[in-house]
């Protein structure tokens, strides 16, 4: 039975990191852009429980717990945000929405 | 046999990603997401991470994609630009800019990463027990205050979708 090594779920992790981070700076669409935030804090929950399976300590998992709450209440309240624009601007790309520029 | 369900999942994982940013319908970037999502709950098992296995599919691939595919459905997108437009050259270079530093960071942190190895763990190590009795002694505190904070995003939710009359 061979284990995986610990190196494998951290590059893992920081491709699917760095691939969030291109979604958010080039797509213009408004959801997609949410929908890679969530592929950060996924990538971010495989680091933490893949270290709390290597220290052998449960916290990373309270850890993850919590940003699954969070990630719950940012999705109601992101999602009413994004309605409440398209209700005012019938449009969700982000070069568009652009009335805070000063 | 570990190392193969690694891979299987990993590299589906690391696809659902890439086409997610790359289709243009946002219908089918939600989908690819819970693609990623299932598999990296199958990686929480293989990481003896059970119960977050289980609200890994129970809360983030049930409960919130079916909100974003919600509202995908509500607002009808039909989106005409994909990745590539001319004039956001300077934010493709951001990123991939971003992206060789985090790949630089990974292969600068492989060689003080020494315990590679897993050793056994405990009967209780990720079951509901187990978690439960880590969330309820140490973390009482942060339960309860994540508690509120969903109170206030409901309420916060309500009132943003509310129409102003």
């Amino acid at each position: 039975m061979e284990t995986v090594p610990l190196n494998f779920y951290l590059i893992l992790s920081g491709v699917l990191f760095a691939i969030g981070v291109v979604g958010v700076v080039s797509r213009r669409n408004v959801i997609v852009i949410y929908m890679s935030i969530e592929l950060m804090f996924n990538a971010v929950n495989l680091t933490l429980v893949a270290f709390s399976r290597f220290l052998n300590d449960m916290t990373g998992h309270v850890f993850v717990f919590m940003v699954i709450a969070v990630a719950a209440a940012e999705a109601a309240v992101g999602l009413a945000i994004i309605i409440a624009v398209f209700r005012n601007k019938v449009t969700v790309d982000v070069d568009e929405v652009n009335i805070l520029k000063g | 046999m570990q190392l193969l369900i690694f891979y299987v999942f990993g590299f589906i994982a690391i696809f659902a990603a890439v086409s997610m940013i790359v289709v243009k319908q946002p219908v089918m970037s939600a989908l690819f997401l819970i693609v990623n999502m299932l598999c990296l709950a199958g990686l929480y098992a293989l990481l003896d991470a059970h119960l977050i296995a289980a609200l890994q599919v129970i809360v983030y691939a049930g409960a919130i994609m079916v909100l974003v595919l919600f509202v995908i459905m509500l607002l009808n997108l039909r989106e005409k630009k994909g990745l590539i437009t001319r004039h956001k050259v300077a934010m493709q270079g951001i990123g991939v800019v971003i992206v060789a530093f985090v790949f630089v960071l990974i292969a600068a942190s492989m060689d003080f990463v020494s315990f590679s190895q897993a050793g056994a763990v405990s009967a209780e190590f990720g079951t509901v027990a187990g978690v439960a009795k880590t969330l309820f002694t140490d973390f009482i505190l942060p339960f309860e205050i994540a508690s509120v904070l969903l109170l206030v995003a409901i309420i916060g939710a309500v009132i943003l979708s509310k129409s102003r009359t």
